[in-house]
């Protein structure tokens, strides 16, 4: 079977290692990594790594021009699946992956015990895969619970 | 080595107060102490207000076990590292913090395997002598989830 191309998209801190611990779902596969620090480069071996810019659901003009960096990004690499952790980066990815026809994932922090987060809740209607890692946020239309990553 | 850790902003010094005691009673001494601002500096061990990146990480890996807030940065970096982290929250009515979303996390996440919890300074001498005979060895550094999720991912995305 050809190799599937995934996109690993997610913010650094928590988020960030949230994701590497999924590394499972693309090991067999092509993965490119897109974070918003330079420096967690040295994290990903071999794999390709890019990054956009740091920003935040409070910060209306840098969140436009995040969301035109994911766009060019998912152009760009055209990738089969997308799979995120959180937060800004990864809900934008997932919005234009459903454009070109992507499988999405998105795993919704642990940090979120209570409810989803934000960009959690929005990705609802995007998500292929829509999870969070707490039994009592799940619902029977999902978000849905399939263990945690730690 | 134990690492006590209160976090970027806030002292927190009914936890750094507590560990001390601990460390004085046990006869502790190589532990380091990060307090916060304007916090309260023990007597034994090394204390600092603030730690840069660098240097809290070599503590970080150096110890066998850290003593921290229950702040979500200090638990995912000890459960992604597999280390030992005795937590214990704080609390909005002692002013501690701005509202009460520590004792919310610290409620859910206290039984996640690797966490020593104490609610409060009274049950955190038995978490710290819990953690440091929990070898840490047994928490060992696990890079990948359990395969539980990620099949379920992988069942979803690579069967169409």
């Amino acid at each position: 079977m050809k190799k599937k191309l995934v996109m690993a998209i997610a913010s650094r801190g928590g988020h960030w290692i949230q994701l590497n611990r999924l590394s499972a779902v693309w090991e067999e596969q092509d993965v490119i990594f897109i974070t918003n620090d330079p420096s967690l480069e040295s994290h990903v071996g071999n794999a390709k790594f890019e990054t956009v810019i740091d920003a935040n659901m409070d910060k209306k003009l840098k969140l436009i021009f995040l969301a035109a960096q994911t766009f060019f990004k998912v152009l760009k690499h055209r990738p089969d699946v997308i799979i995120s952790t959180g937060a800004a980066p990864g809900f934008f990815a997932l919005i234009w992956g459903k454009l070109i026809g992507a499988k999405t994932v998105w795993v919704d922090s642990v940090a979120n015990a209570d409810e989803l987060s934000l960009a959690g809740k929005k990705v609802s209607k995007i998500a292929d895969v829509w999870l969070t890692q707490w039994p009592e946020v799940a619902k029977e239309d999902g978000p849905l619970y399939k263990g945690r990553v730690f | 080595m134990i690492f006590v850790t209160v976090g970027t902003q806030l002292s927190f010094d009914r936890l750094v107060k507590q560990a001390e005691n601990w460390a004085i009673e046990n006869n502790y001494t190589d532990i380091v102490f990060q307090v916060g601002s304007q916090g309260y500096k023990p007597l034994t061990g090394r204390s600092f207000e603030f730690i840069s990146g660098k240097e809290a990480d070599d503590y970080f890996n150096e110890a066998s076990v850290v003593i921290g807030h229950a702040g979500m940065g200090t638990i995912l970096s000890c459960l992604s590292e597999g280390k030992p982290l005795v937590v214990m929250p704080r609390l909005y009515t002692l002013n501690e913090h701005r509202n009460d979303h520590q004792l919310a996390t610290y409620s859910k996440l206290k039984y996640l395997d690797g966490l020593f919890p104490a609610d409060d300074e009274l049950m955190l001498n038995n978490a710290i002598n819990d953690a440091l005979k929990s070898n840490s060895k047994s928490h060992a550094f696990n890079s990948r989830a359990p395969v539980e999720i990620t099949d379920y991912i992988k069942s979803r995305i690579y069967s169409f």
